[in-house]
C-alpha cells in the first residue's frame, strides 16, 4: 500500500531551528495528554461534525483568525468573569496596559490613550450552545502624527475559547467561566501584560500549551481525512534528530491525495478515529520513507505537522488555513487545553 | 553573679534602657507595633548591643550643639559610623527620623556629615510623618546648604510610601509649590508634587505659575509631567497640547537609597519564617528576570477590583467612607480579623493566602468551594510548571523547594492537604529522583488526602517503593518517617470527624457527610477509611521487612519502623479505629532478637499498647452495648498470642526454642541445638542473657557483687531476679515494665516462675 509520494530531505542550520522552550516541551511529555485524575489519553477521539456549509458559519466574521500564527496557552477558569461587562473591561484593561507601559506615573481610567483595547464576544466560535462564546482581545494603535480618524491598526490580538469542552465547563461551579484554550499573535509582551491583567482580575493561570508528539500525528492523520475543495498544498511533516552535535531536521512531504488514499485504507468506521489507526497510518509513513532513505523516523522526533488546514508545531504554535475546520482544529486543541489544566 | 557584671553597667539600668527603646525620644508617641517590627530578629543578643550603640548614637545626635569637625572628633565618627552600619544592615526605626532630619537640615554639622546621614535614612518599617514635616520647616529657614536641600528632596521623593500618613503633608502643598521658583530644586520639587497632587490642589493660579515656568524655562519633561496631571485631573482648565508619549519624566528618581531599602526589605523577609503580612503588599521585588506566565512568585495580596463597575453608583458611596468590604490588604493583625470577618473578602489571587496566616484562618472557617478551587487551579498550574527535576537552574531549584515548603506550612496551618498538590505528587513521584526536594516532597506525602477509592497503590505505593528498595538507609528511614506521619494525619482527621458525625447524629450511616470533609475525603465509608488505612499498614509492613534485609537490621531502621508500629499498635483506642495489625514477623523478630536494648524495649512498649487495644476491643465486644459493625478477626488475636508466647518464652522462661509456634518463629528442634554447641541455649535470650539486656546484668553483677570478677550471671536468679527488674526498670526500660508487668502473670513473687501467656 505505498502510494506514490514526493519526499525532500533537508538539514536545516542550526541558528534557524532554535527551539527556545525545549525543556518546556518535556514538560509537556511528562503531563500533556494526562486526562483526568487517572492520567489516561483517551485511545479514540469522534471526528467533529461533519463542517457546516458555509452560510452556517459566517466566515467574515472568522477569516481574520486564518493564515496568522497563534501561540496557544491554556487557561484554568475565570473567576467571576461575565460577557455583559466586556465594555468596562476593555477600559479596565487598557489603564492597566497605559500603566504597566509608563510605570510609576499616575494613569486615568478612560482617558484615550495610545492603544485601543477591544473586547468582544465571538458568538461563533463555539461547538455547542452549552460552550461559553469566544472572547476577542485586541489592542490597535494609533499612529501619533495623526491622532484624529486615522486608520486604527491591529498590533496584538488574542482569544480565549472553548470548542466542546462542556464536560470540563459543567463540573466547574457557576462563578467560574471556562474559556480552557488561549490563542495570541503579537508581541510577547502585549501577552504577558494581557495575561497578567487576565491572571490579577480573574484570578486565573495561563501555561503554555505544548503539543506532543502523539498529538501531532493525531492531527496529521485526522487533518489527512479531511476535505478540501481547491488543489491543496502538500501535507509536509518534519521530524527533529534528537542526540546530534549539530541539529537536523527532516521534511517530508507527501502530496495530499497520497495521503489521503492511504488513510482511506487505514480507517475503518468513517466519523471515528482510534489510537491504532493513527499509529498504522504513521507507521506506513515511516516504512515508506525507509524503503528510499534508510532514516527509521520513528527514532525521530515529530515537531510539526503542515496540511491544507491547518499547520501545528511542537511549541505549541498553530496557523489556521480553512475556516471550515477552523471549529474542528479547536475542538482538539480545547481538548489538549484541558488535559493540561485538570 | 552580681560581681561578675562590668562596673560600668549594672544589671538594672542596662535592662531598663533595653525595655523603653524609645525613651530617649521626648514626648513622643510610641507605637507599639511599629516599633516591635525592628526587633524581631534572630541573634538577640547582638542586637541589643547595637540597638543600644544607636540609641547612643541617636541621643548624641539630638544633643549635638555647635560645628563639631568630624575629622577632630572621634565621637562624631563613632557615632556616625553606627547610624550607617545600621541603617544598611537592618533600616532606622521609625523614632530615629525625627532626630537624624533634625540634625542633618538644621546645619549644625558640616555637610559631609549632613550628606553621609541623610544617605542612611533606610526605614526600617515606616517614617513617622510629623518628622518630615518639621525638617520642611527646616528647608524653609534654608539654614542648610542647597545640596543638602536637593538631597531631602531626592530622599523624600524615594521613601515617600514610607510614610505613615500623608494628611499634614498634604497640607503643605502650597509650600512645596512655593519652592519651584528655585531652579535647581524645581524637578525634584515637581516630582514630589506629582505624587501628591490632588484634584483640589489644582488651581488656575498653579497652572499659570507653571505655564510661566515652561515660557521661561522652556519644555522640561518635569513640569509637563505635573502639568499632564493637572489636564488629567481638570482638563477643563488646562488647554494646552501636551505631548503624548514621554518615556521618563523624572530622571534619577531612586537615589542612592532605594537598592538599600530593597536589601533592608528582603533580609527582613528571610528573616520572618511564614512571611508577614508586608508594610507594602505591592511593592515585593521581583527579583529575577521571569516569563510573565510563570506563576511561582506568589502574588501578593490585593483587593479584589473585579466588582469596581458591577454597581457604579455603589461604587460612589464606597468611596466616601462606608466601604462594605475590607481590603486584604489592611489586614495585619488577628484582631483586626476577628473585627472585620463578616465583610472581608478574599484577595483577587488565591494564591496570595499561601503566605497569609490570617487568610488561611479565614480560609479555615470560610466554607466556599470557589476558594478552594481557584486556589486548587492556582497551585496545580504552579507546581506542574515549575516542576524540573531535571532543570540545571540551581537558582530556579531553590525557588520551587521554597514554594514546596510553603505548600507544605500551609498545608500543616490548615491540617488538610490540597488536592493540587496531591495529584500533583501522583504524576511526579514516578519521574522523581528521590533525591531533589527530598525532606519537602516527602514531608507533602503526609499530607496526601484520605480518599476512599484506592489509587494509592499504582499512584503512591508503587513509585515509592521503586525509590525505597533503591536508596539509602537514610532515604528509607525518611520515608518510613512521612508514612507514619501520613498515618497519623489519616487518623486525627477520621477522629474529628468521628466526633462532628456523632454530634449530627448521621454516625449509624457510617458516611461522611460532613461539608467540611469535601477536602480530606471523598465520601468515604468507615469501612473504605479501614481499607484505605491496612493498605497503607501492609505497605509498610512489607517494605519494612525487606529493607530490614537488605539492610541487615540497622538499629536505626528498626527505630523508624518500630514507630511507626507505635502508632498502629493504639489505632483502637487513641483513635476509635476499628482495626489492629500486627506488625510482620520479618519486623517482630528482628525486633526481639536485637541487638539494642532501644529496639527490644521499643518492641516490649509496642506489644503492651497491643495488648491493651486487643482486651478493650473483646470488653466492648462481649458486653455488646451495641452492634459492631467491624469485629478484629480471630487471626488478629491468634498473631498476637503467637508473639506473646514467643517474647514470654524468650525473654522470661526461657522456652523460646520449644514453645514459639510461629511459623516463622523461633522454634527449633533440641538436636539441631545441641549441634551449634552452644551451652545453655535454653536460656541464651531470656532478659540476663539477651544480647540487648547482657550490657545491663553486666553492670548489675558489678554493683551486685561488686567484688565477684567472674561474671556469674547464674546469680541472678529467685531474690536477686526481681532486684535486677527494679534495676532494669531504674534504668529506663519502661516499654519492658509496662509489658512484663502487664503480660506476665507472675505466680509468686519470690521465684521467675512460668509466665502465664494472656488469652485475650
Amino acid at each position: 500500500v505505498a502510494p506514490g509520494l514526493m519526499s525532500a530531505m533537508e538539514s536545516v542550520d542550526g541558528a534557524v531551528r532554535t527551539l527556545p522552550s525545549i525543556g518546556r516541551l518535556s514538560r509537556g511529555l511528562l503531563f500533556g495528554g494526562v486526562h483526568g485524575r487517572v492520567g489516561l489519553s483517551p485511545s479514540s477521539r469522534l471526528l467533529p461534525p461533519a463542517p457546516p456549509s458555509q452560510e452556517n458559519v459566517d466566515s467574515q466574521k472568522t477569516t481574520f483568525l486564518l493564515r496568522k500564527q497563534w501561540t496557544l496557552y491554556s487557561v484554568t477558569p475565570l473567576y467571576r468573569f461575565s460577557d455583559t461587562h466586556l465594555k468596562d473591561y476593555a477600559r479596565l484593561l487598557s489603564a492597566f496596559i497605559a500603566a504597566e507601559k509608563q510605570k510609576g506615573l499616575a494613569v486615568e481610567i478612560g482617558v484615550e490613550l495610545g492603544i485601543k483595547v477591544a473586547i468582544s464576544s465571538l458568538p461563533d466560535l463555539r461547538g455547542s450552545d452549552r460552550d461559553q462564546a469566544a472572547i476577542l482581545v485586541q489592542l490597535s494603535s494609533r499612529s501619533p502624527a495623526s491622532p484624529k480618524n486615522s486608520e486604527e491598526k491591529v498590533i496584538w490580538s488574542g482569544w480565549f475559547c472553548s470548542v466542546s469542552g462542556d464536560d470540563f465547563s459543567e463540573n466547574v461551579p457557576e462563578d467560574f467561566t471556562c474559556l480552557p484554550l488561549f490563542l495570541a499573535n503579537g508581541a510577547e509582551s502585549y501577552t504577558s501584560i494581557v495575561g497578567s491583567w487576565f491572571q490579577k482580575t480573574f484570578d486565573c493561570c495561563f501555561r503554555r500549551l505544548a503539543i506532543s508528539p502523539l498529538n501531532l500525528s493525531w492531527m496529521a492523520a485526522m487533518w489527512t481525512g479531511c476535505k478540501v475543495d481547491k488543489t491543496a498544498s502538500a501535507m509536509e511533516l518534519v521530524f527533529s534528530v534528537p542526540h546530534l552535535p549539530q541539529p537536523l531536521d527532516i521534511s517530508y512531504a507527501i502530496h495530499p491525495e497520497d495521503a489521503k488514499a492511504l488513510w482511506d485504507t487505514v480507517q475503518k468506521t468513517p466519523g471515528e478515529i482510534t489510537q491504532e489507526e493513527v499509529d498504522v497510518f504513521m507507521d506506513c509513513l515511516y516504512s515508506h520513507f525507509h524503503r528510499h532513505f534508510k532514516i527509521r523516523l520513528s527514532a525521530t522526533k515529530l515537531v510539526k505537522v503542515s496540511t491544507a488546514i491547518a499547520s501545528a508545531h511542537c511549541d505549541g504554535i498553530i496557523k489556521f488555513l480553512q475556516s471550515q475546520y477552523l471549529t474542528g482544529v479547536l475542538m482538539l486543541l480545547t481538548e489538549l487545553a484541558i488535559s493540561q489544566i485538570q | 553573679m552580681q560581681r561578675r557584671q562590668t562596673p560600668k553597667q549594672p544589671l538594672q539600668v542596662h535592662r531598663k534602657k533595653q525595655t523603653d527603646l524609645s525613651a530617649w525620644r521626648k514626648g513622643g508617641r510610641i507605637d507599639p507595633e511599629k516599633s516591635v517590627q525592628n526587633h524581631q530578629s534572630p541573634n538577640n543578643q547582638k542586637n541589643d548591643s547595637k540597638q543600644d550603640s544607636l540609641e547612643q548614637a541617636l541621643s548624641y545626635f539630638e544633643k549635638v550643639q555647635d560645628r563639631v569637625s568630624l575629622k577632630k572628633n572621634n565621637v562624631l565618627q563613632k557615632h556616625l559610623t553606627t547610624v550607617e552600619s545600621i541603617a544598611l544592615q537592618r533600616g532606622l526605626p521609625p523614632e530615629g527620623f525625627d532626630v537624624l532630619l533634625n540634625v542633618a537640615l538644621s546645619g549644625k554639622l558640616s555637610d559631609t556629615v549632613n550628606t553621609r546621614l541623610l544617605k542612611s535614612l533606610i526605614p526600617a518599617s515606616v517614617i513617622p510623618e510629623t518628622s518630615v514635616v518639621s525638617s520642611v520647616s527646616w528647608l524653609c529657614v534654608s539654614k542648610c546648604s542647597s545640596n543638602i536641600q536637593l538631597l531631602f528632596l531626592r530622599w523624600l521623593i524615594t521613601v515617600f510610601d514610607f510614610i505613615d500618613h500623608k494628611e499634614r503633608l498634604h497640607a503643605l502643598y502650597g509650600f512645596f509649590f512655593s519652592f519651584l521658583q528655585d531652579e535647581k530644586m524645581c524637578p525634584y520639587v515637581c516630582h514630589l508634587l506629582y505624587l501628591l497632587t490632588r484634584k483640589e490642589n489644582v488651581k488656575p493660579f498653579r497652572i499659570r505659575r507653571l505655564l510661566d515656568l515652561q515660557a521661561k524655562m522652556g519644555m522640561q519633561s518635569h513640569l509637563q509631567a505635573l502639568l499632564s496631571l493637572y489636564k488629567l485631573f481638570c482638563p477643563e482648565l488646562v488647554t494646552i497640547t501636551l505631548p503624548g508619549k514621554t518615556k521618563t519624566y523624572f530622571k534619577d528618581s531612586e537615589g542612592p537609597w532605594k537598592a538599600t531599602i530593597n536589601t533592608v526589605r528582603q533580609r527582613k523577609q528571610e528573616n520572618s519564617l511564614v512571611s508577614q503580612p508586608l508594610f507594602l503588599g505591592t511593592a515585593q521585588p521581583q527579583s529575577r528576570k521571569r516569563k510573565w506566565n510563570t506563576q511561582l512568585i506568589i502574588p501578593a495580596s490585593s483587593t479584589n477590583k473585579n466588582n469596581l463597575e458591577e454597581d457604579r453608583e455603589k461604587q460612589r458611596v464606597d468611596f466616601y467612607g462606608t466601604n462594605e468590604s475590607f481590603p486584604v490588604e489592611q489586614l495585619q493583625t488577628f484582631s483586626q480579623l476577628l473585627q472585620n470577618i463578616h465583610h472581608l473578602e478574599f484577595p483577587s489571587q488565591m494564591g496570595s493566602v499561601l503566605t497569609n496566616p490570617l487568610l488561611l484562618h479565614y480560609m479555615n472557617c470560610i466554607k466556599d468551594e470557589s476558594i478552594y478551587l481557584r486556589l486548587y487551579y492556582w497551585m496545580g498550574q504552579t507546581l506542574q510548571e515549575e516542576c524540573t527535576w531535571y532543570v540545571a537552574d540551581n537558582k530556579q531549584y531553590e525557588e520551587f523547594k521554597d514554594f514546596l515548603e510553603t505548600v507544605y506550612k500551609a498545608e500543616c496551618f490548615l491540617q488538610e492537604g490540597f488536592s493540587s498538590c496531591e495529584e500533583f505528587l501522583y504524576k511526579s513521584l514516578p519521574l522523581w529522583d528521590g533525591f531533589c526536594c527530598r525532606s519537602q516532597i516527602l514531608r507533602l506525602v503526609s499530607w496526601i488526602p484520605l480518599s476512599s477509592f484506592s489509587e494509592m497503590k499504582s499512584h503512591l505505593y508503587d513509585p515509592l517503593a521503586q525509590l525505597f528498595f533503591t536508596s539509602s538507609l537514610y532515604f528509607k528511614c525518611s520515608v518510613l518517617e512521612s508514612l507514619k506521619e501520613l498515618l497519623q494525619n489519616w487518623l486525627n482527621w477520621h477522629i474529628i470527624h468521628l466526633d462532628s458525625e456523632s454530634d449530627s447524629q448521621a454516625h449509624s450511616l457510617g458516611v461522611y457527610t460532613d461539608a467540611a470533609s469535601r477536602h480530606c475525603c471523598r465520601n468515604t465509608t468507615l469501612s473504605g477509611l479501614v481499607n484505605v488505612v491496612a493498605e497503607l499498614i501492609d505497605f509498610v509492613g512489607w517494605i519494612s521487612t525487606v529493607a530490614l534485609r537488605l539492610e541487615n537490621n540497622p538499629t536505626f531502621l528498626l527505630y523508624f519502623i518500630l514507630d511507626f508500629y507505635e502508632t498502629v499498635c493504639d489505632m483502637y483506642l487513641r483513635y476509635n479505629l476499628p482495626l489492629l495489625i500486627m506488625p510482620p514477623a520479618g519486623v517482630f523478630y528482628p525486633a526481639l532478637l536485637s541487638m539494642d536494648s532501644v529496639s527490644l524495649n521499643q518492641l516490649c512498649y509496642i506489644m503492651y499498647r497491643y495488648r491493651t487495644n486487643l482486651v478493650a476491643a473483646k470488653e466492648n465486644e462481649l458486653s455488646k452495648k451495641k452492634i459492631l459493625q467491624f469485629k478484629f478477626s480471630s487471626q488478629t488475636y491468634q498473631e498476637y498470642n503467637q508473639y506473646i508466647i514467643a517474647m514470654v518464652g524468650c525473654l522470661w522462661t526461657s522456652s523460646a526454642f520449644q514453645k514459639d509456634i510461629h511459623p516463622q518463629g523461633l522454634c527449633m528442634d533440641d538436636e539441631l541445638l545441641k549441634k551449634t554447641t552452644v551451652q545453655e541455649f535454653k536460656t541464651s535470650f531470656n532478659i540476663v542473657y539477651h544480647p540487648a539486656m547482657m550490657g545491663y546484668a553486666v553492670l548489675f553483677l558489678q554493683q551486685a557483687w561488686p567484688d565477684d570478677t567472674t561474671f556469674n550471671f547464674s546469680l541472678i536468679k529467685g531474690k536477686k531476679w526481681n532486684w535486677y527488674l527494679e534495676y532494669l526498670y531504674a534504668q529506663g526500660l519502661k516499654g519492658l515494665k509496662v509489658f512484663i508487668e502487664s503480660s506476665i502473670n507472675r505466680v509468686s513473687q519470690a521465684s521467675h516462675s512460668k509466665a502465664g501467656n494472656m488469652q485475650a
